[in-house]
């Protein structure tokens, strides 16, 4: 079968914009169009990955406004809301496009518009995805990891400095990227004396309300060389979920989602966690980078947090996790997230990192979370010529 | 005034209730859960809570022996429960009048006007 490729890529500056949600999601399709060297009328399917236009700024009907907006009229399009997975189930959406036959070529645009809310309010929207029975309580997603966090903690007897690490590493990597919405390091003292959000989770173990938006084109792998010297070959993606009502889960620090998703991804891409030299891991709270590094293989359950702890995941390390900055650092515009991810990973595999580049990696990863697990994307991609 | 959690046909029981069961049993019967107690799985006190939930919001999964099944469940700590609270301790649900305050938030108040039970260390 034909593989599909990705042959351009772009992310807007993430961090408080000005910009509504259609001129952010414009910006960045026209960004990756240009990286791709296409126009507007190239484009067969144009997907928005969006969680929540509607409830954010009273703007629905975005896909068919961008549309018109980047001459790409008459292209087929659709908004995919998977909330904050949204960019990832676009990612999944645009390869079954390509790979189906059904498009010759693909924009897909992630983005959200969520800063001109107060953090009360964006908390709200993103709460009500959560089941009835569990938003009549007051439940939050950062009260989840929390909940999440705590038994982690007491059940592996990991160190609590372990998730402060995580939150260093990625302030770290945010600083060389350019389009970050955090560009400062943090050092553990900071992070740890940081005021409590979620008992045993400070403010740092968090990532921020954020604007932005990012962009991928996608086409067969067998035309690819037309639109770029460079690329990457989606070579595994897959979808899962898992139970909508958290804590129906029978293990708390297990998320099923990364693991079926994981596991299927990894099988049609023919390849193993062993694989892997560089991963986007959905780190909208710092024990989520723990919880996913497990469930995709990497390590053993429970010892997660010792890759952290041993640089392992640092930039240097054997596997770098989370190079563009994650969304703690890089900041988290819940539709935008997924497709920065395959950006990073994408920029990773062509070389085109700069500061943030790693040793000559040839297969990546990114990893996007909804919920708190109830939907995950995870996608595998490789370098061309793999 | 009951917390009602199902029982399905395969003997399994969740809370909330579904339309299947985690095993793809019928539902079968409704278990009052406020007559059961049930140990704390894990907790945490939330302090950047949205608008309409009190602040700070302590949380705790719970978790029930309904004749030898493992119920789940989620909700609040009562007042100052916090305080003293560890994993692996006895609560027992409580009734609360009203759990959020319905006129505030995304939601309509009219699909969000619930009482509801907190957890009371015992």
């Amino acid at each position: 079968m034909d593989r599909v490729a990705v042959v351009g890529a772009s992310m807007t500056q993430f961090g408080q914009r000005d910009e509504w949600i259609l001129d952010l999601l414009t910006e960045a399709g026209q960004a990756a169009m240009a990286d791709a060297g296409i126009a507007g009328p190239d484009v067969d399917h144009l997907y928005v990955s969006n969680m929540a236009s509607g409830e954010f700024e009273g703007q629905t009907g975005v896909a068919n406004a961008l549309a018109q907006d980047l001459n790409a009229v008459p292209a087929y399009t659709a908004r995919v809301d998977q909330t904050s997975s949204s960019g990832g189930a676009g990612v999944y959406q645009a390869w079954q496009s390509v790979a189906s036959g059904a498009s010759d070529l693909t924009l897909l645009v992630g983005g959200e518009k969520m800063t001109h809310r107060t953090t009360g309010e964006s908390t709200d929207v993103i709460a009500s995805l959560t089941h009835p029975a569990e938003y009549k309580h007051g439940v939050t997603l950062p009260s989840f990891a929390g909940l999440t966090a705590r038994k982690y903690l007491t059940r592996y007897d990991a160190p609590r400095e372990s998730l402060g690490k995580v939150a260093v590493k990625n302030h770290r990597n945010g600083v060389d990227n350019p389009n970050a919405q955090f560009r400062t390091e943090v050092d553990l003292e900071t992070v740890l004396d940081s005021p409590v959000v979620a008992d045993p989770l400070r403010l740092y173990d968090f990532c921020p309300v954020t604007d932005g938006s990012a962009a991928l084109v996608f086409c067969s792998e067998s035309v690819a060389r037309e639109y770029a010297d460079d690329y990457a070959v989606v070579s595994g993606v897959a979808g899962a979920t898992d139970t909508h009502v958290v804590h129906e889960r029978s293990d708390p620090t297990t998320m099923g989602g990364v693991v079926e998703s994981g596991e299927a991804a990894f099988e049609m891409a023919g390849l193993a966690p062993g694989d892997v030299d560089v991963a986007e891991l959905h780190d909208m709270f710092t024990i989520l980078e723990f919880l996913q590094f497990e469930d995709l293989g990497f390590a053993e359950k429970g010892e997660g947090w010792r890759a952290v702890d041993e640089g392992r995941t640092a930039r240097s390390g054997d596997l770098p996790i989370n190079t563009s900055g994650g969304l703690k650092s890089k900041g988290h515009p819940l539709g935008a997230s997924g497709v920065a991810q395959v950006h990073e990973v994408y920029e990773q595999l062509t070389g085109g990192a700069g500061p943030r580049q790693v040793d000559d990696p040839s297969v990546g990863l990114a990893c996007n979370v909804g919920g708190f697990g109830n939907c995950v994307i995870t996608t595998v991609l490789e370098e061309a010529g793999a | 005034m009951s917390m009602d959690a199902m029982r399905y046909t395969d003997g399994t029981v969740t809370y909330p209730p579904h339309p299947v069961g985690p095993e793809g049993g019928e539902p079968l019967e409704t278990v009052d859960l406020s007559e059961y107690e049930a140990t704390v799985v894990t907790w945490t006190v939330s302090t950047a809570t949205p608008p309409g939930v009190r602040a700070p919001n302590a949380l705790a999964i719970v978790e029930f022996d309904v004749e030898g099944e493992s119920v789940r469940a989620i909700g609040g700590l009562v007042e100052g429960a916090e305080a003293t609270v560890a994993i692996g301790d006895t609560v027992r649900p409580v009734h609360v009048d009203e759990l959020r305050d319905p006129d505030a938030g995304i939601r309509e108040p009219a699909s969000q006007s619930w009482d509801g039970y907190r957890f009371e260390p015992v």
